[in-house]
């Protein structure tokens, strides 16, 4: 009699044991999960802000071309490189090709910008000087957009490939995030603010 | 717009930052309850000594709780009003509102207004009860005499202060202290005008009497000590904070140098809302305990090092 009891009671021990290792496996397992989602809306979320911020830009586009129609008669080679800077920053899909599409669109806003210094009138203009301050606002705000998605990038990237998340990241769906580049010129450019 | 006002615990670097958070929300709620009840200590002193009762103690406690309310959701229009700061739109000021948007891209949170006060001292502050309801006021002499790099390290320090909560914390510090500081002063000056004691006739009046003077003496006090406890280690951690939104630690390097060279007090700024602002707005040479800021040499030295 007291043997069975024993008996029992190891049995019911073993069971408390593995429902124990079975729970704690399964909490694990729900922690992971959690974190990598937590991780990957990080990302996207900071993908949103880059979004909002490019279409601004493109957006900007045709008012600052009317405003400047008028005086850069003489410029139009420069005009239609923005222009189609700007159509294709509109037909980008991936990150990698917006990236592209951005940086080549900053390079031909900065020549146009450079060129509009050689008509007063136009530099006098309230309508130009708005749109040009609005420019460099979402430039300024791309850069910063930019930064905040690539430290989460950086985050995600690095969790999914650590242990124990690199485990489970390919099961639950998760794969590594490209950056959002820099060109060289525009690296050249930070180098000397510094 | 998509944010995340409420990210999880990071890991690395971050994890200071994500404490401040959860320290801060948790800090504001005792504080809040602490202040309630100091506040109703207060009020019900008061009431002691002008034999008031019962009636007292609930009006003490009616107005400590719905002073509490005022402060959370309304402190921060009441702050904004009392330093004469007024909104500015897009359509006035496209750089600066640009600039603010720009860093709350970067802290990842949601922009919060721009306010301007009319002042010629290079001074900010921010207030709010969280990120979703909060505010950002320069001084015109900020916004003019400082660079881009500059006038946006200084912003930048004031998003830190938003997307960690101290706002909320020293919202509910500010303005509730305000007001024990304000009950504190009417029952001292009571006394000294021998305003009660000498009525009643109770047996136990003395007594209640002297509570009431204990109560009143040591009631600024304790606001006082609470104040000062929120000031200066906050400040260095929105420093650094602000570097890491900005990635360049000259741009408020240059700031604090510009603002030590060229000194002169925000007028609106009063003994209890200095510890609000961005460089000490009073400029009285108040060193160790009683200072509300860190020494800006301190500062200057500290991002120096970064």
């Amino acid at each position: 009699m007291a043997m069975l009891q024993v008996l029992e009671l190891g049995g019911l021990g073993t069971l408390l044991c593995v429902g124990g290792i079975v729970l704690v496996l399964a909490a694990a397992l729900v922690m992971i999960f959690n974190r990598l989602v937590v991780l990957k809306n990080r990302v996207d979320n900071a993908w949103a802000q880059i979004d909002v911020q490019l279409k601004r830009r493109a957006d900007l586009i045709p008012n600052l071309m009317e405003s400047v129609k008028g005086y850069m008669k003489h410029e139009r080679g420069v005009l239609e490189e923005v222009t189609k800077a700007r159509t294709a920053l509109m037909q980008a899909g991936s990150v990698e090709e917006k990236a592209k599409a951005n940086n080549a669109l900053a390079g031909t806003l900065k020549t146009l910008f450079a060129v509009a210094e050689n008509y007063p009138q136009l530099k006098a203009s309230e309508n130009f000087k708005m749109l040009q301050e609005e420019l460099a606002g979402t430039e300024n705000k791309i850069a910063y957009a930019r930064t905040a998605y690539n430290d989460s990038v950086l985050e995600y990237n690095q969790t999914i490939q650590v242990i124990p998340y690199n485990l489970f990241a390919g099961m639950f769906g998760h794969a590594q995030k490209q950056y959002f580049g820099v060109t060289e010129a525009e690296r050249q450019n930070v180098k000397v603010q510094f | 717009m998509a944010t995340n006002p409420m990210p999880d615990r990071g890991n690395g670097q971050r994890v200071s930052f994500f404490d401040a958070i959860d320290a801060n929300k948790r800090n504001s709620l005792l504080l809040i309850v602490f202040l309630t009840v100091l506040v109703f200590l207060a009020i019900s002193a008061f009431a002691l000594m002008f034999d008031m009762g019962w009636v007292g103690f609930v009006m003490g406690a009616l107005i400590a709780v719905l002073y509490a309310l005022f402060s959370y959701f309304l402190g921060d229009r009441a702050l904004l009003a009392l330093s004469g700061a007024r909104p500015v739109s897009r359509e006035e000021n496209p750089y600066l509102y640009n600039l603010v948007e720009g860093l709350a891209i970067a802290a990842q949170i949601p922009a919060p207004r721009v306010y301007m006060m009319d002042d010629a001292s290079l001074n900010a502050f921010a207030t709010g009860r969280d990120p979703q309801h909060s505010a950002i006021v320069v001084t015109r002499g900020l916004a003019e005499k400082m660079n881009r790099a500059e006038l946006e390290g200084v912003v930048a320090h004031e998003m830190s202060h938003i997307g960690n909560y101290d706002i909320r914390y020293m919202l509910i510090t500010v303005v509730m202290v305000g007001l024990i500081g304000f009950l504190g002063e009417i029952m001292l000056r009571s006394f000294l005008w021998g305003g009660s004691g000498n009525r009643g006739g109770r047996g136990g009046g003395g007594m209640l009497v002297l509570l009431g003077l204990v109560l009143a003496i040591l009631t600024p006090i304790i606001a006082l000590l609470v104040k000062l406890a929120i000031s200066r280690e906050r400040e260095y951690l929105a420093d650094a904070t602000a570097v890491k939104l900005t990635r360049y630690p000259d741009g408020l390097r240059n700031a604090l140098i510009k603002i030590r060279d060229n000194y002169q007090p925000t007028r609106a700024a009063t003994g209890t809302t200095a510890s609000l602002y961005f460089a000490d707005p009073i400029g009285k040479k108040a060193a160790g305990l009683l200072a509300t800021h860190p020494p800006i040499e301190d500062r200057i030295k500290r991002l120096g090092g970064f």
